[in-house]
């Protein structure tokens, strides 16, 4: 049997506002197995950042079980949650706005070993120890020594971003959710970032939950892909299944969005219309009816739900 | 509208036209030098940049943060912001009009009627407190010269042309998405039917699907109206999907310059090459990516000889000092780069 | 060995923080002339007992030598008991500081967590505490001090007292909105998610990053208790006479406008000196706090 790290079922989060209920996270169901990426995709608003903060219980799920190694974390009170912190853990899409701004790079980075015990010792020893743990770190990521004591201010977003990378690494976790790690960066810095998370996930066998909006990244970097769709998870499939069979017409609009830097035939294929609609109060049919100019009655009697097609590969769509 | 408006507007409208001169292509950019200067450091944005742009083409200039790309079109609309920006040199003409020689009053009319730009962020580059009919009639008024009923009748139409219900004329930004709002900046940069347009990265906070969309949607208005576009961009995709021609900027230079398919497929600097290579492409997928090492030099402290030597797999010790050798391929093609002063040497993309 | 010797030297430009500080504090010229200033003043006041003895140069009046003008014997004049106007203004020193100095740290000690508190957890705690303030600033604070003083009577720490609790609504409201701009930022969000305290987060990360707009107010507080306590005075509401307060010294110049001006200008260019400089060195500090005004 696979060793499942994470599994999350039916997991809600509805956020209150003045017009009604914000669905954000609407009944998404996933489980990841140790050592693998799950990629999940999808344009703004669809509700992959509140699944992956959710999953941190960075914000309270409203109903729903996430289950780390086994043990549901959504009963577990604040102390027990910070211990598991350690396991668990996020990097930012904004390496701007992620760091603070009154404090250095070795002092972000050792910030998290305030709150757990990681290092043994006291007095100068443990500070050497810190001290040596954080270049260590610094090594890691590919900051240089001399940044140490450098405000984040003073640096380009690349190095704020393995800054982040390197203050989720301190932990030692299992699990990291990464939260468009690159879409701020410039492409040659991108591709640095994106080799540095995968160069770690081999050396320390993490999971990574890599939430992004830009499939071409995902298509180099998850093992297996969810697309979600106004809090939804749409389809999900291996990854090589979706790129080369994606059943989903909200998937296949994604897909042929991208433009791909090389010189085609101008297609004349039509693109997907309209926008996607506001979360709030939605009616119960396929979220994607608008959009999808398929009028069958199926897709207005309910939410289709996620059926097997193919081994493996999930669709959630009635014409199917 | 007072009768001295109306007289100062008529006296620059008149000078205009004595200081145009004949010209093939839409835009001319020569030699183009801009730097910003402060008590403690010279920034060098823009070094010596040239390029010409024919009429109803589009120039894709393609370049990461801080390569220059919005300084060099800040001053071809004459608005480098001064201080701390300086113009040191060059020429920039829009239409037979030198753009430096113009009073504040003819770059007033020049500006938005036969040169405009569309903005990067929707979200900001609309005025939240005026509705968006106004905001389109606004160019309209002041530049066609129509009364505010009409104008708001072309703004009307403006929105249809862009995809919004002409209905919605009188609601405000707010009430838009960022897809429609981006269509409202497209509808405001077009109302008085420029020949030249700037797009400074317009689809790079969008949706994908909703790129696509406003993609399609500039590259029709820009056929039908006969403009002619440049467009700042990071993404190759976009350039691949609109551009004629593309220039690639490193470091406040043109390091290549081409036609659409002599950049994308006889790729011949290795900057060019590294972009592509660190592109994560949706239709070939390798293992790793192959990232351009280290970081784009400070602007403000720019080594010798060429900027990307440091960078360069390919760079020798002539490419760190001296003048950059441009070698040219083509009419239309040419490369910033010293290493072919040595007739063998290729680049490996594409080899 | 390349390494090694690396981390040894991102040791040692370890920097002392409040070192840091300092030397970017000294490049604002301003600031440094501010800071000499209210030096020289703060010594002033601290000194005042040995330089000026109470009895005899404050209190002691001369019918001999009454509104003499400027001159070389009495650099400020004297009033119209004649005593030394230098004398009393440095003697002054004393209260207005004390004054505007504590009905401040008394109002930042209390509005600054109360704020907080407010804007950090939000809410209903929140909604309920801001009425409650807000009582207290729909009232004018210098209406407000006038009613307490009139309560409480006339003296110097009744005076702090009443300024301070119109001051305190000031702090919680500015305090409160910076705190619920800084609260959202994704470096809080990123401290959560390494297990940091509620606490720790509120004391490291959203305090520090509120501390320009508080201190800006906190300096300009300053100047304003100064003022509204010389203006009480000046009303009879203030500290009673002859304690010579500036704003008292002010108060009694009124009768004698027309005759001898010299009184009413020195107490005055007493306290628009030390406002300016109390604001001079409040700017330089926020900036030398700031590490993104750093060079």
């Amino acid at each position: 049997m696979a060793d499942i790290i994470l599994e999350v079922k039916n997991l809600k989060k509805y956020f209150k506002s003045p017009k009604g209920n914000v669905h954000a996270v609407d009944n998404v169901n996933f489980s990841i197995e140790r050592g693998k990426t799950l990629g999940i995709v999808g344009e703004s608003g669809c509700g992959k950042s509140s699944t992956g903060r959710t999953i941190l219980r960075l914000i309270e799920p409203t109903s729903g079980q996430i289950f780390f190694e086994g043990k549901d974390i959504t009963k577990l009170s604040s102390r027990e949650m910070t211990k598991l912190r350690r396991d668990m853990q996020i990097i930012f899409q904004d390496p701007f706005s992620s760091l603070d701004p009154r404090m250095t790079v070795s002092e972000l980075i050792a910030e998290p070993l305030n709150y757990h015990k990681i290092l043994e010792g006291s007095g100068r020893e443990l500070e050497q120890k810190k001290e040596k743990y954080i270049l260590d770190l610094m090594d890691t990521v590919g900051l240089a020594h001399r940044l140490y004591n450098a405000y984040p201010h003073e640096l380009d977003g690349g190095r704020r971003q393995r800054i982040g990378i390197a203050r989720a690494l301190a932990l030692n976790p299992k699990l990291i959710v990464c939260d468009e790690p690159v879409s701020a960066l410039d492409v040659s810095i991108q591709a640095q970032i994106l080799n540095l998370l995968k160069d770690l996930q081999r050396e320390r066998g993490l999971t990574y939950i890599f939430i992004t909006h830009n499939l071409s990244v995902v298509n180099h970097f998850a093992d297996e892909i969810a697309v979600m769709y106004l809090g939804s998870v749409v389809e999900k499939a291996p990854v090589d299944e979706l790129f080369r069979n994606p059943l989903h017409p909200y998937t296949k609009a994604l897909l042929s969005a991208i433009p791909v830097p090389e010189i085609r035939e101008k297609k004349d294929e039509p693109l997907i219309q309209g926008e996607v609609v506001s979360p709030i109060n939605l009616p119960e049919e396929c979220r994607f009816r608008k959009r999808c100019g398929c009028s069958c009655e199926a897709c207005a009697a309910g939410i289709p739900q996620l059926r097997e097609v193919t081994p493996g590969h999930f669709v959630a769509c009635c014409n199917l | 509208m007072s009768i001295f408006k109306k007289l100062t507007r008529g006296n620059s409208e008149e000078s205009l036209e004595k200081k145009r001169q004949k010209m093939d292509a839409a835009v001319e950019v020569e030699n183009l030098v801009v730097q910003y200067v402060t008590s403690s450091e010279t920034v060098e944005a823009v070094n010596g940049i040239s390029f010409s742009l024919a009429k109803k083409h589009t120039l894709g200039l393609v370049g990461e943060t801080g390569a220059g790309k919005t300084t060099a079109m800040l001053a071809l609309m004459n608005m480098v912001p001064d201080p701390p920006g300086v113009v040191k040199s060059g020429t920039v003409k829009v239409n037979g009009l030198d753009m430096r020689q113009l009073t504040p009053a003819e770059l007033q009319n020049v500006r938005g009627s036969e040169i405009a730009m569309i903005f990067q962020d929707p979200m900001t580059s609309l005025n939240p407190v005026m509705s968006v009919g106004e905001q389109i009639a606004e160019s309209i008024i002041l530049h066609r010269h129509l009364s505010e009923k009409e104008a708001l009748e072309e703004a009307k139409k403006m929105l249809a042309m862009v995809g919004i219900d002409p209905n919605r004329v009188g609601e405000y930004p707010h009430q838009f998405s960022g897809g429609m709002r981006q269509r409202v900046g497209i509808a405001i940069a077009l109302a008085c039917n420029p020949t030249v347009l700037i797009a400074d990265e317009p689809t790079s906070a969008l949706d994908v699907t909703i790129q696509a969309q406003i993609l399609r949607m500039m590259k029709d208005l820009k056929e039908k109206n006969d403009t002619s576009l440049i467009m700042i961009t990071h993404d190759l995709g976009v350039v691949a999907e609109l551009c004629d021609e593309v220039a690639v900027m490193y470091a406040g230079r043109i390091v290549e310059y081409g036609t659409l398919e002599e950049v994308f497929n006889q790729t011949k600097h290795p900057y060019t090459e590294g972009l592509f290579n660190s592109l994560p492409n949706i239709n070939s997928r390798q293992q790793k990516l192959q990232p351009i090492p280290g970081l784009m030099p400070d602007p403000a402290n720019l080594p010798k000889g060429c900027a990307f030597a440091d960078r360069c797999a390919y760079a020798t010790d002539a490419c760190r000092s001296g003048d950059v050798h441009i070698q040219h391929f083509s009419d239309t093609h040419y490369a910033a780069c010293s290493a072919y002063l040595d007739p063998a040497f290729h680049i490996q993309r594409g080899y | 060995m390349a390494k090694k010797q690396s981390s040894a030297a991102a040791a040692s430009v370890k920097q002392n923080r409040a070192l840091e500080v300092w030397k970017q504090f000294r490049r604002n010229k301003g600031a440094m002339v501010g800071l000499v200033i209210l030096i020289l003043l703060i010594l002033i006041a601290i000194f005042a007992d040995v330089i000026w003895d109470y009895e005899q140069d404050i209190i002691a009046t001369n019918s001999k030598a009454r509104l003499i003008s400027p001159c070389a014997e009495h650099p400020f004049g004297t009033d119209n008991f004649g005593r030394d106007m230098l004398a009393r203004i440095g003697y002054g020193t004393r209260y207005s500081l004390i004054i505007g100095f504590s009905s401040v740290v008394i109002g930042l000690l209390v509005g600054v967590p109360v704020g907080a508190a407010s804007g950090y957890i939000g809410g209903k705690f929140d909604t309920i505490l801001m009425r409650f303030v807000d009582t207290f600033t729909i009232i004018p604070s210098l209406l407000m001090t006038i009613i307490l003083v009139s309560i409480m009577g006339t003296s110097m720490i009744n005076l702090i007292i009443a300024l301070s609790i119109s001051a305190i609504p000031v702090f919680t409201r500015i305090t409160r909105a910076s705190v619920m701009v800084t609260r959202n930022n994704d470096y809080i969000e990123s401290a959560r998610a390494i297990g940091a305290p509620t606490t720790t987060i509120l004391l490291k990360h959203v305090l520090p990053n509120c501390f320009s707009p508080i201190l800006v107010q906190a300096t300009l507080r300053v100047g304003t208790a100064i003022i509204s306590a010389a203006g009480l005075s000046y009303i009879g509401l203030g500290v009673p006479l002859p304690t010579p307060e500036w704003g008292a010294l002010l108060s009694a110049s009124k009768s004698f406008l027309t005759r001898a001006q010299h009184m009413c200008l020195f107490p005055g260019l007493a306290i628009m000196i030390t406002v300016m400089v109390i604001n001079l060195v409040g700017d330089g500090l926020r900036d030398a706090l700031d590490p993104k005004l750093k060079r």
